[in-house]
């Protein structure tokens, strides 16, 4: 079926990554040593979904409540913009280029740079979700007499749930694509066998390529799984 | 300190580019003015390089030189590894690459590091047979030859009384060495440390090739792979040692400019002649300038390259 589709050379390009995933390969330039393998895999994609827990703990702590407050007070639109566009201008790269003349390499460093791409999307959805609430509900909570905290809680953010989390997608996308670029700052992360070609060969390349997008779909797909679980009845239905 | 290192490099640089008479690394090198032949300006070559500072540069000095003898000429300088870079050549993206003696040996060839002739003649005598049973060839190899070292600061070598890599048995657990990310299983990198010297280090940290130095003077690394060639050895020689490989776990490669053999006979015999003549005035001290060049002052390796044209005389 999938050999009708598509063309030999890639069939048997994929064939061979799905091999190095699976069992150790000889290599030219290791002196003898097997390199992939499941085990070698496993350990690289523990470290990569690690990092992008700590990043994405990181971004939600910082971007998450200020958004919330921001988007509550329905002021500082124009900050939530400013701190969203300056965020996805910052070359990764440079970013942790600069950070290892301050803090080093390793995990502190990339943990920091890649918060600094989750912030923006979390920051601007949570902002444009909370503030596009309709004023009426909110209106109507405070008439019967809850707290601003209340209110935010209880009407707020089951309210903007949906766009909440769009934005928790895309940081969580953003950065775990993006930490397949750690081996070049100290941490072995999945891009190890992205980069280093000489080493473990085109199919290392390829096979790198696949587990990391499978990784990315396998988040996106639970994220989504948990928002259809926090997404309350009522507005289910509404969007239906 | 970084003063003083500005101020050194800027006289050299001063010296090299400014006046063409006084350029002392390149004087009694020089072969003379690159002459334009009509005749080549029928074939066009597109000049490839790995994608760090010194392949870029010595990219850039054959693009230019071959211009200078009347090619069209292209470049395409930002080939990752040598694995894209010898494909690139055997497709006919690129014309032809630079590439050391000691890594087509090892890695296109597969010897163990202690089997690659030591002597820059007897390895490329080797490297070009192997790459005419591919129907590729390379031409005579560079005066520098350039390898990977085991580097740390002046004062840990002296705390742990380090001058060969040897010398880190029983020590190197407690040390922390960073390389780039392909050091980690590679024979002639960290895994020929530990099978061929038996050392087990406290950990090997992969990092950019671009922090290489960043690592030790942050204080993270307690030793980094270094490149014989870094302008830093030159530069900081207070600062920053590297350890004899006592074992030669990292050989030693001179440049080779590796081109198909078809390429070679199309572009008729300026082409080799070129090359091999613009080549000559690049000792190691002339690489390590060119390297301090864009490494250090920032210029880009067309620039560098231009004013060792210039400077050597190959060029007006």
């Amino acid at each position: 079926m999938i050999g009708a589709l598509l063309p030999h050379p890639v069939l048997a390009s994929i064939e061979g990554a799905i091999e190095f995933i699976f069992s150790p390969q000889s290599s030219n330039v290791t002196g003898g040593k097997t390199v992939g393998g499941i085990d070698q895999v496993w350990e690289l994609l523990l470290n990569q979904i690690e990092l992008t827990v700590f990043a994405l703990a990181l971004a939600l702590v910082v971007a998450f409540p200020l958004g919330l407050y921001l988007g509550h007070r329905g002021t500082g639109e124009s900050l939530a913009i400013v701190i969203g566009n300056l965020g996805r201008a910052i070359p990764e790269l440079a970013l942790i280029a600069f950070m290892a003349a301050f803090i080093g390499v390793g995990v502190l460093n990339l943990t920091i740079a890649l918060a600094v791409l989750g912030i923006p999307p979390i920051l601007a959805n949570t902002f444009v979700g909370i503030h596009q609430v309709d004023r009426a509900s909110v209106e109507a909570a405070r008439g019967i007499g809850m707290t601003e905290f209340e209110i935010l809680r209880r009407v707020e953010i089951p309210l903007a749930i949906p766009t909440l989390f769009a934005g928790i997608r895309g940081a969580t996308i953003a950065i775990v694509a993006t930490a397949t670029i750690a081996p070049i700052a100290g941490v072995l992360t999945l891009g190890d066998f992205i980069i280093n070609q000489n080493v473990y060969g085109t199919n290392g390349v390829l096979a790198g390529a696949i587990v990391v997008a499978l990784l990315a779909l396998t988040l996106e797909f639970s994220l989504a799984g948990v928002q259809r679980l926090l997404t309350s009845k009522g507005l289910k239905l509404s969007n239906a | 300190m970084l003063l003083a290192l500005a101020l050194t490099l800027g006289v050299a640089a001063c010296g090299s580019s400014d006046d063409d008479t006084g350029s002392t690394e390149a004087e009694g090198n020089s072969g003379g003015a690159i002459v334009s032949n009509p005749d080549n300006g029928k074939v066009s070559l597109t000049i490839g390089s790995k994608n760090f500072p010194e392949q870029e540069i010595l990219g850039e000095i054959y693009a230019q030189a071959l211009a200078a003898a009347g090619y069209k000429v292209k470049t395409d300088l930002n080939l990752g590894s040598e694995t894209v870079a010898l494909r690139a050549v055997k497709s006919g993206q690129i014309s032809g690459y630079p590439e050391y003696a000691s890594t087509a040996l090892t890695s296109f060839f597969g010897l163990e590091p202690e089997d690659v002739p030591a002597d820059a003649e007897g390895a490329y005598e080797k490297a070009k047979a192997e790459f005419e049973k591919e129907d590729l060839t390379a031409f005579p190899p560079t005066p520098f030859a350039s390898a990977n070292a085991v580097g740390t600061l002046k004062t840990t070598a002296e705390k742990y009384d380090l001058e060969d890599i040897s010398d880190l048995e029983g020590v190197s657990e407690k040390l922390t060495l960073y390389g780039s990310p392909e050091c980690r299983q590679r024979i002639d990198c960290l895994a020929g440390l530990e099978q061929l010297y038996g050392l087990k280090f406290k950990s090997f940290k992969p990092v950019d090739i671009g922090l290489r130095y960043t690592v030790l003077e942050k204080g993270q690394a307690d030793l980094s792979i270094l490149f014989t060639t870094d302008p830093q050895l030159a530069a900081e020689k207070d600062k920053f040692v590297i350890l004899e490989d006592d074992k030669e776990v990292f050989p030693s490669g001179n440049v080779l400019f590796v081109t198909k053999k078809s390429t070679a006979e199309q572009a008729g015999p300026d082409y080799e002649k070129t090359i091999v003549q613009v080549q000559e005035g690049l000792t190691l001290p002339v690489m390590q300038e060119l390297d301090a060049r864009v490494e250090l002052e920032k210029q880009t390796p067309k620039e560098a390259a231009a004013a060792y044209l210039k400077s050597a005389g190959y060029t007006g």
